[in-house]
């Protein structure tokens, strides 16, 4: 293809036969699948990518892996916009829309690049001494243009139409990292007999491996390595995945992309997490290269030495004729052969004294020119590399140039331990940090723990694998592996020095850190590693500082004369490399975040105008919309219809608990405030549980089935926590009860009819069943059958009607609903929601919710009378507390509004009539309702016990609507105080 | 994910369990009227960074109250059983008769 | 010290930034100081600048086991509000609020006070209720509250999800415009500066193992520094409240565990408010830099391991993309935890203690950052007079064991268990 005009015609890994068009900033390229992004745009001569974050300088490629700092892109469109991406990680696939970032109006000329100019007064952290006024809120001025300027990309703000998926994966061994080491130990882990997961990030296996030629023995290896790998079926090859992150219990987050050169036509899942447990992991991740530093050593054109090797030989891209590679070690050596043998102009400066003669000899042979002791000391271009300012023995030079190769040895990839908690540790001899001390699972190979050399590398992986097998215990015999010597000739390093350049010389890319920002945060303090990443930034981009952390560390160790070691390490924290929300979440988005909660009854009310409200996950009837315009118009009629008639109400979601055993009497009346012990056999019995420190818990009612069953339900919103709260109690406080408890809140259908017609309309239901006042009293029980299912039918009133709760088999549920309905046709039965429901307590003067509010005792419901003298219950000696038993304790009472049209409110505050409205009040108002009966608004309140006489008047106060409402104490039950219709 | 070795039901994540806190508190006898007991039982806790023994129960599984030893500072599970194994309190009152 | 300025930055510009001073002084310890603080943070730091600013106690050193600011002023996720229900609660954090609202002025360092507002949403009339009960307590304490309808919400935060496939649909919001974030690690470094001005030494990488008694009154500490003798010692350590706190024999109603916090990459501004989902936990803001900050619950075990585990980021991300479902491609840079004092009520500690000549700053469960600087000026008073200031009357010790305990959520003892 004739853009690629920087492709050699032969070798590499590219598939030739395959071309792929792609946009970059609207520009239509080509390259081939098999290229990465990063690879195509090099091909095709594009060296300038991006800008950098604080000064807008021009960036290009500078890493061929996730560590890249500068190529950051913006891949797709609308939904599918997905800012920050390294193109050196994006495997190029058709019809790919790039954008690059950070610019305006465009990635050549950058208005922003002024920035440029005034870097002087940008130093590090200059923010913190100014912006400070000349008006106290100057900031908020000022911040305006700071955040417009800061941030990458842009995220989209549409829909993104993809789907991700999260799945649960095991195996006994995970192996991190497909180069020589990781393959070596999938091989003879699973030799020995373990369950192998195998996690590549690249889409090809091979790790370094991949920048040796295509034609080398190393190519040979690593193809009869896969071949042997896939010869397992115990062995799960993860391509394209990234182990983002290690966690505690010896789970791995892997997230993998889908392969995006072959898109399905139906979609299909962009990325799938997976949460990996393993029993022992082999950390393989290899190093990272580690560039140097000098002046403006951030141009495009200035690569990491190995980067710039796999460009060559994995992409067949030759991004420099006239290239210099300026090095402290051994390894980028080759970098410089391959690019000779590849017809390019080189020159090595190593800023060794004396470069290994074996080195020398062979650069000698393919014509590279060699410059020991020599560092460069400056850069020149601007969107690309023109020169480069040698100095050595000789004095100062300079070298024309349009590719710079820089490698500072290597820093080990240790992050994914790090997140354990192994803490890294200096190693003298390799210059960097390996992880400190594993735990018993856990084992590193290859680079990661210092063995740079393929053929050790390999033997390493080999003995982790065995080890790592062995360790669950699976230790079949393993034979050799078969060896691969490149001939790499050792790790011999020298750290250079704090570079002397005049101009801006870059520690962390991303962030624009320089060697003078942290010689300021030195100057001032910022000493420790932690502070000179927060007052720099240094490592906070979305690389993470892979290629930072350890020049910074070295600069900083330098300006405090002290070691590396003495200076500090740094913390990595996962992920490894980002990890979109999205992927995070899976499926569950939308209307599948959470669950949802549907009664037997749902569909019914579904298809009969009900109006739903969830509560606690649960769908409820809030109204019927036959009832009336809104909820407002509704629950009165419904309460209405409830006084004078009947009512039918589904409380299904009400937590229903079967107590049984010998001591279950015994249970209960530890666990209640109020006694159960002598409840007799057929009866029910209101219950309020407190917590141990004495605060009202929950409140239900518990029936006495059998002389050693009971059954007990609980608040829809308490149904779970009650249950466990049992469950303790049996299993930790009193194990010799001899109790079972057993949730059946699913068991069970639950519908209330309440009204003066109830009885009627269950006579007329259940005609074979005697429900006479005789045979079930108020408190009583019935139990029976119904269409072959368990009925109960339990006589409890919440509205202070006559009402009756029924349980049926929960599949029966829908059809004695509509059962009872067809019975209650004539005696006009009509189902009623929630909000009446509410409202009908509020008018009986029954405590929910609002009441019960986690900070409220059984005095303060108006409910002591409940415990009497009794003892021995959960927390009966915590509630005798002072401040629980003090009279100015807020306590419940009715208020009812005295104001011609006006109305109360739910947290409206209260004050007495004759002070200023000013602070919490005496009191507030929990719940309220329009009564019917009254012909006004009604109220639940919490009021100060030393000014709540009934009769008194208090003002209610509720600034949110402007209103100030007078209103009288009275006692809270405003229907019926006596009771009589419970009989009725 | 803590992965916790269910005695009854084997290694499951820790999400499948709710939490009960310090397992060596000692909670005073139903019918004990201290309130001194009660508040250290209530409220006090040692709170160690090391080896602490907590209460779980697997919710999700076999629903029993459990004591996991665990390490605070690295969250390494050392031993798991069934909280019923544990001495229970003595009663001041009459036990059941039946 | 010398004074920073717009004018400052500019001089040194042009003296190409050689001529800044320490922030503060590597002090090494005196053999003994009217007051330890033990712990510099910003409850520790900021105490101590009210100490000297306050009450002309310049005798001071703050202790740091490791390097300032390393524990939870610079984990936390910068949420600053004065949205508090309770009597004790709602004045306290509002005396904060307008600490806040004064500080880089008064530390000449910029923290980065942003009042951008912040936003809680409501789900059902029920909650949009409850959220008016509290707005309606802020109003009557003289402090800003608003309650929004969803039509409101979609105007400020256009972003969240409005769609028809909602979980948990928008009804509105309860919404204070003071409320903001601010530059955590500045708070710290900005007290410190403003401390070490006055005198205050501030010794870092200076551990304390041990507590000096004479008698029954506390009279120094051990230190990996050496003996330093003190004539009181206030103790803020929040999240290792327990372990310095048993090595004084104090028995405390505390446990710690671990929040996790979460950074998405740099973006160009998208959330300008701070945002909390009432129909779950999550909560997010955009940093200056362009990171979406955010975080959700605690884990839910005991720790004092700064890592959180994988089902907990699962969820936070679940709530974050039911929120704003246009952040499905942004992707998450870093998490990380802060281990957390939480009591059994879920409101601080700040008193002095039964042991005589030691002051105790903790329990601040996950809203301390916020606190910061009413908990330095509140506890230098009560550490100066010996008695607690008024606003904190309510955050004694004893309080649990009276029963006045100020329980905002009315979650109980150990809610994080349930």
């Amino acid at each position: 293809m004739s853009s690629n005009r920087k492709r050699l015609s032969v070798g590499a890994r590219i598939i030739r036969e395959q071309p792929v068009e792609f946009t970059f900033d609207g520009r239509k390229l080509a390259g081939y699948r098999g290229d990465t992004l990063a690879s195509a745009l090099l091909a095709n001569g594009v060296t300038l990518v991006g800008r950098s974050f604080k000064y807008h300088r021009p960036r290009g490629i500078f890493s061929a892996g996730p560590e890249e700092p500068n190529a950051l892109v913006t891949l797709g469109t609308a939904g599918r916009r997905e800012p920050n991406l390294p193109a050196t990680t994006l495997e190029l696939a058709d019809g790919m829309v790039v954008e690059s970032q950070n610019r305006w109006p465009s990635l050549a000329f950058d208005m922003q690049s002024v920035n440029g100019l005034l870097a002087p007064f940008l130093s590090a952290g200059f923010y913190y001494k100014t912006f400070m006024g000349p008006t106290r809120r100057a900031w908020m001025f000022y911040e305006h243009f700071i955040r417009k300027a800061a941030g990458l990309g842009r995220a989209g703000t549409g829909v993104d139409p993809d789907h991700y998926e999260v799945r649960h994966a095991f195996a006994d061994v995970a192996i991190v990292g497909g180069g020589p080491a990781g393959l070596s130990a999938a091989r003879a882990a699973a030799a020995a007999g373990a369950r192998v997961a195998l996690i590549e990030q690249d889409f090809l296996l091979g790790g370094q491996l991949l920048a040796e030629p295509s034609d080398s023995a190393a190519a040979a290896w690593l193809r009869q390595a896969e071949a042997e790998l896939e010869g397992f079926e115990t062995i799960t090859l993860m391509k394209r995945t990234t182990a983002f992150g290690s966690y505690d219990g010896n789970v791995l987050g892997l997230v993998e992309q889908r392969d995006p050169t072959n898109p399905q036509p139906n979609g299909e899942t962009r990325q799938t997490v997976t949460m990996l447990r393993i029993r022992s992991i082999v950390f393989a991740t290899g190093a990272i290269e580690r560039p140097m530093v000098f002046s403006n050593n951030d141009r495009p054109g200035v690569m990491l030495a190995s980067a710039a090797r796999t460009y060559l030989n994995r992409f067949a891209v030759l991004p420099g004729k006239k290239i210099v590679v300026a090095t402290t070690n051994d390894g980028a050596w080759r970098t410089a052969f391959d690019y000779a043998a590849a017809g390019a102009e080189v020159t090595v400066a190593d800023l060794r004294p004396v470069p290994p003669a074996a080195l020398a000899a062979e650069a000698g042979r393919l014509g590279v020119v060699v410059r020991a002791a020599t560092r460069i000391v400056d850069l020149h271009g601007g969107h690309a590399v023109r020169r480069v300012t040698l100095n050595g023995p000789e004095g100062q030079s300079s070298a024309a140039c349009d590719l710079v190769c820089i490698s500072d040895g290597w820093s080990p990839t240790v992050h994914l331990t790090s997140h354990l908690g192994v803490k890294p540790v200096y190693r003298d001899d390799i210059d960097g940090f390996v992880p400190g001390v594993f735990s018993a699972s856990q084992f590193g190979a290859g680079a990661m723990i210092g063995a740079y050399a393929t053929v050790a590398a390999i033997e390493d992986g080999h003995r982790a694998g065995i080890e790592a097998a062995a360790s669950c215990g699976k230790s079949a015999p393993v034979s050799a592996p078969s060896k691969l010597d490149l001939g790499e000739t050792g790790s011999s390093v020298l750290r250079e020095a704090l570079p002397a350049g005049r101009a801006k010389a870059f520690v962390d890319f991303q962030m624009d850190v320089t060697t003078g920002d942290i010689e300021l945060a030195h100057r001032e303090g910022y000493e420790s590693v932690e502070h000179l990443k927060r007052y720099t930034t240094l490592g906070m981009g979305t690389d993470q500082g892979k290629t930072s952390n350890f020049p910074a560390l070295a600069a900083m160790a330098a300006l405090r004369n002290a070691t590396i070691p003495e200076t500090g390490t740094t913390t990595f924290r996962p992920p490894y490399t980002p990890v979109a929300i999205g992927a995070l979440a899976g499926r569950a988005i939308g209307h599948h975040f959470k669950p949802i909660r549907r009664t037997p009854m749902h569909d019914w009310h579904m298809a009969n105008g009900a109006e739903m409200l969830e509560v606690g996950l649960w769908m409820r009837p809030y109204f019927y919309r036959q009832s009336g315009r809104d909820v407002n118009d509704a629950y009165v009629a419904e309460m209405r219809n409830v006084r004078q008639a009947a009512g039918l109400m589904d409380i299904s979601t009400l937590g229903k608990i079967d107590v049984r055993g010998p001591d279950a009497a015994i249970f209960l009346d530890r666990v209640y405030a109020n006694g159960f012990a002598k409840l007799a056999v057929g009866r029910a019995r209101y219950g309020i549980m407190l917590r141990d420190d004495g605060i009202v818990f929950d409140d239900g009612t518990t029936t006495r089935l059998a002389e050693n069953r009971f059954f007990m339900t609980t608040s829809t919103a308490k149904a779970a926590d009650v249950l466990s709260r049992l469950e303790f109690l049996l299993d930790t406080a009193w194990p010799d009860l001899r109790v079972a408890v057993t949730s059946v809140s699913d068991e069970w259908a639950a519908m209330s009819v309440a009204g003066p017609n109830s009885r009627a309309i269950l006579g007329a239901a259940f005609p074979a069943l005697d429900v006479s006042d005789e045979a079930l009293p108020h408190m009583g029980l019935l139990e029976s059958e119904w269409e072959g299912r368990g009925l109960r039918i339990l006589r409890l009133s919440y509205s202070g009607e006559r009402a009756y709760e029924i349980y049926v088999g929960a599949t029966a549920g829908e059809q004695l609903w509509s059962c009872l309905l067809e019975a209650g046709r004539l005696l006009a039965l009509k189902p009623y929601g929630v909000e009446a429901l509410g409202a009908l307590r509020v008018e009986k003067g029954h405590v929910a919710g609002p009441e019960i509010d986690g900070r409220t005792t059984l005095d303060d419901l108006g409910l002591g009378r409940m415990a009497g003298k009794r003892s021995g219950f959960v927390g009966d000696v915590l509630r005798r507390r002072p401040a629980l038993q003090a009279p100015n304790r807020q306590r419940l009472v009715g208020l009812e509004c005295i104001e011609d049209g006006k109305r109360l409110r739910g947290g409206a505050i209260l004050f007495l009539p004759d002070e200023k409205p000013h602070g919490h009040g005496r009191g507030r108002v929990t719940s309220v309702t329009f009564s019917p009966e009254r012909g006004h608004y009604v109220g639940l309140a919490l009021l100060a016990g030393d000014v709540a006489a009934e009769g008194s008047e208090v003002v209610a106060v509720y600034p949110m609507k402007a209103e100030t409402v007078r209103a009288r104490v009275v006692s809270p039950v405003f229907v019926d105080p006596q009771g009589e219709r419970l009989h009725g | 994910m803590l992965r916790i070795e269910c005695p009854c039901c084997g290694p499951r994540d820790h999400d499948e369990f709710r939490y009960g806190g310090d397992a060596s508190v000692k909670r005073p006898a139903h019918d004990d009227p201290d309130p001194e007991a009660w508040y250290r039982y209530v409220y006090i806790r040692t709170n160690p960074a090391g080896p602490h023994r907590e209460f779980w129960q697997h919710v999700t599984g076999c629903r029993q109250w459990l004591v996991v030893e665990r390490d605070t500072r690295n969250h390494a599970i050392a031993a798991v059983d069934f909280a019923r194994k544990l001495p229970a309190r003595k009663s001041t009152l009459r036990k059941s008769p039946a | 010290m010398a004074r920073y300025s717009a004018f400052s930055v500019f001089r040194n510009a042009l003296s190409g930034q050689k001529n800044w001073q320490r922030a503060w002084r590597a002090a090494e310890p005196k053999s003994s100081y009217d007051v330890i603080v033990i712990g510099g943070g910003g409850h520790g730091l900021a105490t101590a600048f009210y100490l000297a600013e306050n009450h002309g106690i310049r005798d001071v050193a703050v202790l740091e086991k490791g390097y300032v600011g390393s524990g939870n002023v610079g984990r936390n996720t910068t949420v600053i509000r004065s949205n508090y229900l309770l009597d004790g609660n709602t004045q306290f954090y509002e005396f904060s609020m307008k600490l806040w609202e004064d500080m880089s002025q008064a530390l000449n360092f910029n923290v980065m006070f942003s009042q951008r507002g912040q936003l809680v949403t409501a789900h059902s009339a029920d909650q949009l209720d409850g959220f008016s009960h509290r707005a309606n307590v802020m109003r009557l304490n003289g402090i800003d509250a608003d309650i929004l309808d969803r039509e409101d919400v979609r105007r400020l935060v256009p972003y969240l999800d409005f769609s028809d496939t909602a979980r948990f649909p928008i009804h509105g919001a309860i919404f204070q415009g003071r409320a903001g974030t601010a530059r955590h690690d500045a708070v710290a470094w900005g007290y410190a500066r403003a401390a070490d001005s006055h005198g205050v030494d501030i010794i870092q990488n200076c551990e304390v193992t041990g507590f000096v008694r004479d008698g029954d009154r506390i009279v120094g500490v051990e230190t990996t520094k050496g003996r330093i003798g003190a004539g009181k010692v206030g103790l803020a350590v929040a999240g290792h409240t327990s372990v310095l706190g048993a090595k004084a024999g104090l028995e405390l109603p505390i446990e710690s565990h671990v929040l996790q916090a979460f950074v998405t990459e740099p973006l160009k501004p998208l959330v300008d408010h701070v945002v909390a989902y009432g129909a779950d936990h999550f909560y997010v803001s955009q940093s200056d830099k362009g990171g979406l900050v955010f975080g959700g619950n605690l884990d839910g075990y005991n720790s004092y391991a700064q890592r959180g585990n994988l089902g907990v980021v699962r969820e936070v991300a679940e709530a974050a993309i039911a929120l704003m479902p246009c952040i499905s491609r942004v992707r998450l840079l870093r998490h990380w935890g802060g281990v957390m004092d939480m009591t059994p009520d879920a409101s601080p500690i700040i008193c002095p203690t039964p042991i005589e000549g030691l002051y105790l700053n903790g329990g601040w469960c996950y809203g301390g950052f916020k606190a910061t600087p009413a908990s330095g000026w509140c506890f230098a008073h009560t550490i100066a007079t010996g008695k607690p200031h008024p606003l904190i009357a309510a955050y004694g010790l004893d309080r649990f064991r009276t029963g006045h305990t100020l329980d905002e959520a009315g979650a109980g003892p150990l809610a994080w268990l349930q």
